[in-house]
């Protein structure tokens, strides 16, 4: 059990770390989406599963969502979007 | 004795410019006081050229590093400043860190009674199996009404923030926002048709038994309304407006808020003496027991539920 935490806080550091360093802001949101999730199992092994649970229920699920909302107000999630939107004008045209 | 006015007459009088202005049909203060449309702001040509000539002398004055021999000392010496004050900053606050009593110490301030309190008489007290819940929802049940508000709050911020007010420009968001969506995405619509219906489950049991099981009001709020926000990707707003509309929103958040806020506050009025509330905690692990945390649980539940949704709806489309 010992083991499977220390590799639990390791990766948790990790993703912390990454989350920061990720030059694509969906990478950086999908990493941070993981680090909840570790931590809600840290929160488990540490016997809280209140917290767990709220955990994974926010920081898992709620943010990850309104962080991606906020990617695709600001125009940040674009490049998909233009390449697509391209594609689909060529063939209204054709 | 009463007179009849003449309809001239009438229309002179004072009750009725009250009445229509009360009706809404006529704003006393429209066109006269407060929104007159502002002038166009219009420069002439001279002051426009003063203008540039002044930002230019302005720009090579104070923006011109290379040249500008002060502006050089002072960038050296900002950043050989800022480091020495970081330094110094982390150096004060580790020197502070070394004076914290060591961890696990039996001394230490945080190894009072409280604690202790709490385990030992929290299932006596507040009758509730699951001593968090009993924590937050009864002996800390004001923390709790106060973090409720800071959730509607905030969705009252979000709203002023992103509301999308003209029609038109409500349509052309929406349509932006919504176009490189797949529409009636099937794969997604079976998917949320079976776990839709689940995860609201598994929420109101998360809720219902915040006082036996770890969960509770929030946790399980936030479960229905990431289940809803599920809802609402696959089947879109016209499906949920069915159910759920502003107005939904505004009376849930509305009743369960000040059925909690009466519930709770009775210690003010009474000069924060405790007083019994007269409802029987019942057995502890039945669910219908410890008194008042149930009906609060589901209060809390209902706002969050509320709020995560509405977050979502309003940075969507700017409105529900």
């Amino acid at each position: 059990m010992e083991i499977f935490q220390i590799m639990l806080f390791i990766f948790l550091i990790v993703c912390a770390i990454s989350v920061s360093f990720s030059k694509n802001l969906l990478n950086s949101i999908i990493i941070f989406m993981s680090y909840s999730l570790i931590m809600s199992i840290i929160w488990i092994l540490l016997e809280s599963p209140d917290l767990a649970i709220t955990e994974a229920a926010v920081g898992a699920g709620i943010t990850s969502i309104l962080f991606f909302v906020t990617l695709k107000k600001i125009h940040a999630m674009v490049e998909l979007d233009k390449e697509k939107d391209c594609s689909e004008r060529e063939g209204g045209a054709k | 004795m009463s007179r009849l006015l003449s309809e001239e007459e009438y229309r002179k009088t004072k009750a009725f410019k009250v009445k229509r202005w009360y009706r809404g049909e006529k704003d006393p203060y429209i066109g006269q006081v407060e929104l007159k449309p502002q002038k166009q702001f219009q420069e002439d040509i001279n002051a426009q050229k003063q203008r540039i000539h002044d930002e230019a002398i302005l720009r090579r004055n104070i923006y011109d590093i290379e040249h500008n021999k002060k502006l050089q000392l002072f960038s050296k010496f900002y950043k050989v400043i800022s480091v020495v004050f970081v330094a110094a900053l982390i150096g004060i606050l580790l020197y502070v860190v070394s004076y914290l009593p060591p961890v696990g110490n039996a001394a230490n301030p945080d190894n009072n009674e409280v604690a202790e309190k709490y385990i030992e008489d929290a299932m006596k007290d507040t009758g509730a199996v699951n001593i968090v819940t009993g924590m937050i929802l009864d002996y800390r049940a004001f923390d709790t009404l106060g973090e409720s508000n800071v959730l509607f709050i905030a969705t009252c911020t979000v709203l002023i923030l992103l509301r999308v007010d003209s029609k038109s420009k409500k349509k052309e968001e929406e349509e932006s926002d919504r176009l490189y969506e797949p529409k009636n995405d099937i794969i997604l619509q079976k998917v949320a048709f079976f776990l839709v219906p689940m995860i609201i489950i598994f929420g109101i049991y998360v809720i219902l038994n915040g006082h036996l099981s770890p969960g509770g009001g929030f946790s399980g709020g936030a479960i229905i309304g990431s289940g809803l926000i599920l809802y609402v990707n696959a089947f879109g707003f016209k499906k949920i407006e069915r159910f759920f509309t502003q107005k939904t929103y505004k009376w849930i958040c509305f009743a369960a808020l000040s059925f909690y806020c009466l519930a709770k506050t009775y210690s003010f009025y009474c000069g924060a003496h405790h007083l019994e509330t007269g409802i029987p905690l019942g057995t502890p692990g039945d669910i219908l027991s410890s008194g008042l945390i149930l009906p609060l649980n589901i209060c809390v539940g209902m706002v969050v539920a509320c709020t995560m949704y509405a977050f979502y709806a309003m940075f969507r489309k700017g409105g529900f």
